[in-house]
Formats: C-alpha cells, structure tokens, sequence
C-alpha cells in the first residue's frame, strides 16, 4: 500500500507539483457546514490494445487519460465536478464548483492526513511494459494459427489482446489518504467456421490482475482458441432453442452472470436508499432455496473484479448477500451506506475521474452446495443445459432480468442430447433463487471476461455459481 | 489551452482555430517521425447536468472533456494513440506510441486514408449549434418541474427514480495529411424522467426523454413528466403469456434497435468478415416491396447531422432501401477497398435514417394486428448478426380485437432477422426523431412468444 501511495503521488501529484498542502487548499474550497463528505480522485490510466486478423497484426492503440473528479455531498445530495488537467488551478475551481451543491455557511477544517493501511492483492505492476511489443504480436499470432491448426472449417479467427495500468490516489475530507495501482489484461478469442453455407461462432478468452507474462505460462491463450474452436463447431450442429417455461440447469464459472443480474444488482445500496429495487425493504426474508449462500467478494488475489481499495478508498471485503436463502446484506458506497445508517462494504466505484461512484459488484458468485453434477442433469427430464452466455440485464424496479445463452444443448430422459442454438432466458429475480432446487460441489469462477454496465459507467466484474438446476425458467427459443 | 472548469454557464469552448493548430501540429509531428501520412482528430465538450428526486436536487455535474488522437501510417502498416493531454510533450509521445505500434502491425494493401476525390470540398452551416445559456438553478427548476409532472401524473405513481436535464457543447476537428481539415461543432439537451409505479402486485418503472439541437425544440418538463408516468403506470399488473407465434407491432424506440441490426448486418466491417446473414444481398428483396429507408445527412438540427464522416469522406443523401430491395451497403474506406468497392461516407455509422411506409398511425396499426403483442420494453442483446437468430426478453401489451388489453411482461420474442425483414408489415406514421434512426412502429407478421 506505502508502495501504491508512493507510485500514485509520483505519477499523479508530482508533475503538477501538487503537495499534500495543495490537496488541504482544495478541501478549504470544498468542505462546508453542510457538506458531510468531500472527496478528490485523481486518476491516471495508460491502456493499449492489439487486435489480429486474417491472421494479420491489423491494428494497435495506445491511450493515456488522466484527470481529477471533485465530489461534494450534502444529505442526499451531490455536487460534482472534474478537470482533465491535474493542476491546481483547475483542482481549485472543480472544487468551488462541487462545493456548489452546499451554498451557505463557513468552511470547516480538514482533519491530518491519515494514510489507509491497505493489502496486496495484484502487484502494482504496468502491463504494458510487461512484455515487448513483439512478444506480444507473437502471441496473437500463435492464437491464431492454433485456431487454423483445429479444424479446416475454421474461416475467420479474432484475437484481441488488452492491458491497461491504472493509478488512483483517494483523498477525502475525513483526511484519509488512500492509492492503488490497478493492473488489468485481456485476451479475447473469437472463431467463425463455415460449413456448406453455414456459419457460426465461438468465443473465449480470460484475464486478471496480473501481467501478459501469465498468457505465456503453460497454455492459458492456446486454450482460449481451442475453446473458441470447439464452440463455434458445437453451434454449427444447433438446432431451434425451444419455447417455454421448462428446467435450466446452468453450467459452472460465467453462468453466475445469472446471479449478477438476478439478485446483485437489486442488493446495490443507491437503489435500497431509494427503494426502487424490488429487494427493497427485504432483509431477513427467503429470497432463496436453503442451497443457495451468494456472496461478493472484493479480495480474490489477481482476480478482474477485485481491488485494493474500492474507489472511495475504502478496502474492499466479503459480503454475504444470502445465507442459506435469506436475504442477509447489501453492497454499499460511503454516502449510501452513511444515508441508510450502515457501514460501506468497499463496493463504491467508478468507470473514471469522470464519473461519479455508485455502489457496484466485484466478484459475485454462489459457494459449492452438495449435489454431483452428474446427478443434477440426471434429474431433468425434458429441459436446457446452458453452460455458456453472451449479456444479461435487469430491471431492478420490476425485478425482470434476461441471460443469454451462447452454448445450450437439450436435456431429455436425463441425459445431454442435442446442441440448441442461443436464446434468451428471462425470470424474475426475487424468486428465481427460490426454484433453484440442486447447487453442484463444482464452484468456479468466471475466466476473467466480465464488464457491467450501470447508468452508462464501465467496470470490470468477476461471477462464479456451481453447476445448478432452476425448476422453470423462460427460455427464449422459437420452437413452440 | 485555460483547462479551468466552470462552476456557471460552463460554456465557452475553444477556438476552432486553435484545435486545427494542435491537429496540424500532430501531423507534422508525425510526418517528423516517419509516418507516410496521418490524420489527427482533436476534440472538447463542456456540459451540465442536474437531476432531482424528491423535490430536492440530487446530483449536480460539471463536465469537461478533451481528446486528442492520431493514427499514423507507415507505408501500409498502421498504429494508433489518444491522449487527453494537450501539452507539447503529450502530442510528441501520443505520435511516438503511435508510430511505435504501426511497426509491429502487418502490411495491409486496404489499409490508408480515404480517397482524395471523396473528401468533402464543402462544409454547409447545418445549424447545429444552439447553446443553453443555462446555469445550475434554472435546470434544477426545470428538473423540478419534470417531477412535479410525473408525480401529478397519475395516482398510482410512487416515487421518481430521477429527473433530468442536461445541455452540452462540443467542438470536433478532424484532419488528414491529404490536406484535408473539418470541424463540426454542436450542440445537444435533453431533459428526461424515470417514474415508478406501485401497486399491489410491485412496482414498475419507465421512462420518457427528449433531445434536441435547439432548447426550444425539447418537449415541456411537464410533458416529459406526465408521459413518463402514464407509461410506467400503464405497465402495473403485467401478466404473462403462454407459449406462442403471433404478430408483435415493436414501438418506435424498439424498432430503432432493430433497425440497428439491419444496419449492422449491412455494414462493412461485418461484410467483409463475411459475419452477416445479409452477404451478397446488394439488389436483393430484404423487406417487402413498400419498404424504403433514406438518409439524410445534412438535415438541419439533425441529432445525427454531418458534412462529412470520420474519415472526412463527404455525405451525401442516400436512398439505401428501395421498393424493399437493398440498394447501397454501409461503407468506411476499409471496408470498401476489402470489397473492392468505394466508401459510401458511413465511417461512424449512418447520419438521419429514416424508415418510411404507409402513414397508418399507432391505432390503426394496433387495428390492423387485431391480436397480437405490442412491444414497449426489450432486454438483453440477444441478436446474432452472423447468424440472424434473434432472442430478446420482452414487456409490452396483449393486444385483442385491435385494442391494448392488459399489459404483459416476463417473456421474449424469438425469430430470425432475414424472416422478422421480408415479414415486415408496415411502418407506423408515429416516427421518432430522437436519434440518429429515425423511424415509426414496425409490425412483423410473425415471431415466437415465449412465457408460462
């Protein structure tokens, strides 16, 4: 943490020759009688990405963005304001325009700077300098011509390869002064085969919190291609999803976007304050099967959802969500947590300096329950088995939300029979959870592909459920 | 460059000049570096918004925005960079990634500039630049105004998740080493309403916006307001469907998003990648034969006005349905040399498309379905441009003898795009311009209804 605040006060404070008494003149401007919470993120993000295709090194990018967010907070309200030049002029009329939002009254004093004791979960590493751009454009190459080796149908193959280094350093008016430098890659696969006029595809990728070294370790990037490849060939042999309420038994690791949408965003603290959610007003209640124990974990070691600190600066925990069915805890930001007279759980985030922080998942999945897996598909009769999906949404107010499953096969008389092409799967979220009857020993998470939107603002987020069985989900097909 | 934010009025762009210095200055730069030619987007926007909720403000923001970004080439190899630093030194190390990149991108004979003898040689006043002389207290009013509407709007309404208003500036130049050099600068507000509704049964939200060049052509906070309440009051008690294939009549905000797919389907980048279900369809019937889209790019006040597109290429009216049949596919320099064809101007998409048809209006549409789905909400991405599989959840209405009978919700609705297409009935009259599509209700013959 000493090491995050150190790289962030160089690469942030000290080219505009910005002091710790700078950030005191700001808070002057910002804090007031009537402001209960201030605070200044300053942020710099270096990203790059590198793209192949027809087995060309076809495009590069490079981008720096940097900046500070000023926010002000009044009750219920905020006042907001930033600058893309870390300067202090600019910092001090952010500051004034933030203050907006609380008019009146004399300015209070901030507190001595108080550094967060933080942990280490991702070395404070750049990705960009991780590996050279050769290696790199070797890397993508060696994708792609893995992808071409599998399978003669193969026409089209994608490589995408991300990594970008973010420094933030969190000052907020209680005096609190915290950092992390947030690395962050991706490698994303996608396949297209044709077969007699037909065509389909696949995709898989991963990444984390760490360096490209790790795609050069064992086969992680030769995987994803073969992945992509065994998809798109599954696809090319679907046939129409079916139509109807039926079983769905959901498959390991990136399925729990089903959680994500179904009860994680209904649980984030903004929409409880304001009781939009359909999960408003519902804590203690059984939201769910006795099987079911959801959590969201911000401090998984390397993991894409995780962080150091959240972008409040305040460190990031387990949460527990649902114990056994019953609706145990909200995720929560400072201001809404201090609105509903709780404590923040490290889930405020946002996309950038130019956003404003808003309670947001991390990592969101179901721990292991007691049923082979084997034996959940043996117990359907007619139903779906869908073990990879594109999107999902929610309407929190309504509670509806939507899946949409990429990979599905039919299951009849208990066994996986026929692949089924890709169909959007809706339920209501307050009592999906209730029909999930069997939860698999088979916890996994997500490879590390997963981005949530919320009010238009980007973050990276991991989820992870065992194998399970809902007992009647609408699936979206077209055969009646 | 005086990057202060303002705290009043943030208006007050930059000068068009001075972006066109910083652009020809990237240029050079690059041209010092070794590129053989580049072009040089520089960009700024400044914005307000205000939301309120409970007769109180909610949020206040103060917006400023710059980017500054370069693509260099080198011979046929390509690199790109951004940088929302402006300083000398950010311009000389954005040009440095760049052309650091392009050494280790492949050659590709497609890749370059757009043709010369495309570029756009003249720059219309396309009267797109209106701005708001609007400060804080004035836009929470109208915020207020907004929810006081929806809230009187109808009994059965519970609260406002927001109410919003926001106005917004931004200048963009855009040049190339072929001597060209644009600028489009314009202006953007819209106010905006999400109001919840509750019954017995739960609770439902929706919502209703308008966006314009020009203030004066918003609808009135109180209008914005009572819609957004009729709308979500209108969707309480929703019940589900059993399983079934009918007609679905998509309102026009759903039916923006299926022209989307259309577009997307015909566009370059899915074209040559031969990801499409619509490949080799130049000529082809796609729709019915009363099917006709046009695109008027230099519409005035248009949201989606343009001169030119992102490559500098000159736009120009289209016409890229007729009588049903695919007349022009949607092309960026690259696409067009990957097809051996020219850019149609459709670098960063279309410019004011408008479906037409007959002039039915939403009644007489409902009338001609007479039982049959009314979507109003869509969930999910749920479509595959490769494929033309399309999968969606779903809200909206149960329609009966060519009346809304209850509202429904909790199911999808299922086809493929190329059946959804050729099925497609008619084009309502009830057009909505609020966005770069502009078109009316569209009603298919027949999709999949899933539910209970």
């Amino acid at each position: 943490m000493t090491e995050s605040l150190d790289i962030a006060r160089d690469t942030l404070l000290a080219p505009a020759g910005l002091d710790d008494g700078a950030l005191a003149q700001a808070f002057d401007r910002l804090l007031g009688p009537s402001v209960d919470a201030a605070d200044l993120y300053f942020q710099c993000t270096r990203s790059e990405s590198w793209s192949l295709e027809d087995g060309m090194i076809k495009q590069g990018s490079h981008s720096i963005d940097q900046g500070v967010g000023v926010r002000a907070m009044s009750g219920e309200k905020t006042g907001f304001a930033y600058s893309d030049d870390i300067v202090l002029p600019a910092l001090l009329e952010a500051s004034g325009a933030a203050r907006a939002i609380a008019r009146s009254g004399q300015s209070r004093q901030l507190q001595a700077w108080q550094r967060g004791r933080g942990r280490s979960l991702y070395p404070p590493l750049d990705p960009v300098d991780s590996l050279s751009d050769q290696d790199k454009v070797d890397l993508l190459r060696r994708v792609d011509a893995e992808a071409r080796r599998l399978d003669p149908r193969v026409e089209q193959v994608f490589v995408n390869l991300n990594g970008s280094h973010d420094v933030v350093l969190i000052a907020d008016g209680e005096g609190r002064l915290n950092a992390d430098v947030r690395p962050l890659v991706r490698l994303n696969v996608r396949v297209q085969v044709e077969q007699n006029g037909r065509r389909e595809s696949g995709s898989a990728g991963g990444g984390g919190r760490y360096s490209y070294a790790r795609y050069q370790e064992g086969d992680m990037a030769l995987e994803f291609a073969r992945e992509a490849v065994r998809q798109a060939l599954v696809n090319l042999e679907a046939e129409e999803a079916p139509a109807g309420s039926m079983p769905v038994v959901l498959g390991a690791g990136w399925p729990g976007i089903l959680l994500h949408e179904a009860i994680g965003h209904g649980l984030e603290g903004d929409f409880n304050r304001k009781g939009s959610s359909a999960f408003a007003g519902r804590m203690g209640d059984r939201v769910a099967s006795e099987h079911c124990t959801v959590v969201d974990d911000g401090t998984l070691a390397d993991r894409r959802g995780s962080l150091n600190v959240d972008d409040e600066g305040h460190p990031t925990q387990c949460t527990t969500l649902i114990e056994n069915g019953i609706l145990k805890g909200f995720m929560q930001d400072r201001m809404n947590a201090r609105l509903m007279n709780t404590a923040p759980t490290g889930n405020g985030r946002r996309q950038s300096y130019a956003h404003l922080p808003m309670p947001r998942m991390t990592n969101t999945y179901m721990l292991a329950g007691p049923h082979d897996p084997d034996e959940i598909i043996a117990s359907v009769d007619r139903g779906l088995y869908a073990v990879n999906f594109g999107g999902g949404q929610v309407d929190i107010t309504s509670g509806k939300f939507v899946f949409s499953a990429s990979e599905a096969y039919l299951i009849e008389n208990g066994k996986v029979t026929r692949p089924v092409k890709g169909a959007t799967l809706i339920g209501n979220g307050p009592d999906v959870l209730t029909r999930v009857s069997m939860v698999g020993t088979d916890m996994a998470l997500d490879s590390g592909i997963g981005t949530c939107g919320k009010d238009g603002q980007l973050v990276p987020v991991g989820v992870g459920q065992p194998t399970l069985k809902v007992d009647a989900l609408t699936v979206g097909g077209t055969r009646n | 460059m005086n990057q202060v934010v303002q705290p009043e009025a943030a208006t007050g762009l930059p000068d068009e000049q001075m972006l066109i210095g910083l652009g020809e200055r990237v240029l050079d730069e690059a041209r010092r570096q070794g590129a053989t030619a580049a072009e040089a987007s520089v960009s700024v926007g400044t914005g307000l918004s205000v939301s309120v909720r409970r007769g109180a403000v909610d949020t206040l923001e103060y917006e400023r925005d710059r980017s500054l970004a370069v693509v260099v080439y080198m011979g046929q190899r390509s690199g790109a960079a951004s940088s929302a630093d402006f300083s000398e030194q950010s311009l000389k190390a954005t040009v440095a990634a760049a052309c650091s990149i392009a050494r280790y991108t492949s050659e590709d004979p497609a890749r370059g500039l757009a043709d010369p003898a495309l570029l756009a040689t003249e720059f219309p006043d396309l009267d797109l630049y209106h701005p708001w002389s609007l400060d804080a207290d004035r836009a929470i009013d109208l915020a207020l105004e907004c929810e006081a509407a929806a809230l009187a709007g109808d009994p059965r309404i519970a609260d406002c998740d927001s109410a919003s208003v926001s106005t917004g500036d931004g200048l963009r130049v855009y040049l190339n080493s072929h001597g060209f050099v644009g600028s489009r600068l314009g202006t953007r507000h819209s106010r905006s309403c999400v109001a919840i509704a509750r019954d017995e049964g739960g609770m439902q939200r929706d919502y209703w916006f308008s966006v314009a060049r020009h203030a004066d052509a918003l609808e009135t906070p109180a209008a914005i307001g009572k819609r957004a309440a009729q709308r979500a009051a209108s969707r309480l008690g929703g019940r589900r469907l059993s399983t079934r294939r009918v007609p679905v009549l998509y309102t026009p905000m759903m039916a923006r998003g299926v022209v989307g797919q259309f577009l997307g389907a015909i566009s370059g980048g899915n074209l040559y990648r031969k990801s499409s279900f619509l490949l080799n369809a130049l000529g082809e019937q796609v729709f019915p034969a009363h099917i006709r889209m046009q695109e008027f790019p230099r519409r005035p006040r248009g949201l989606a006005s343009a001169a030119f597109d992102n490559e500098g290429v000159a736009t120009r009216e289209r016409t890229i349905v007729d009588g049903g049949r695919l007349e022009t596919y949607l092309l960026d320099s690259y696409a067009a040399r990957r097809l051996d064809r020219q850019s149609t101007g459709h670098a960063g998409g279309v410019h004011n498309l408008e479906v037409q048809s007959g002039d039915r209006d939403f009644d007489q549409l409902l009338q001609d379905m007479g039982t049959g789905l009314v979507v109003t909400e869509l969930m999910g991405q749920g479509g595959n441009l490769v494929t033309g599989d399309y999968s969606r959840g779903a809200a909206g209405f149960w329609v009966e003898n060519g009346e809304l009978a209850y509202p429904v919700e909790e199911i999808t609705v299922a086809g493929n795009l190329k059946d959804m297409f050729a099925g497609l009935q008619a084009v309502g009259a009830d057009r909505d311009d609020r966005g770069g599509v502009i078109t009316g209700s569209l009603l298919f013959d027949s999709m999949t209804v899933a539910g209970e």
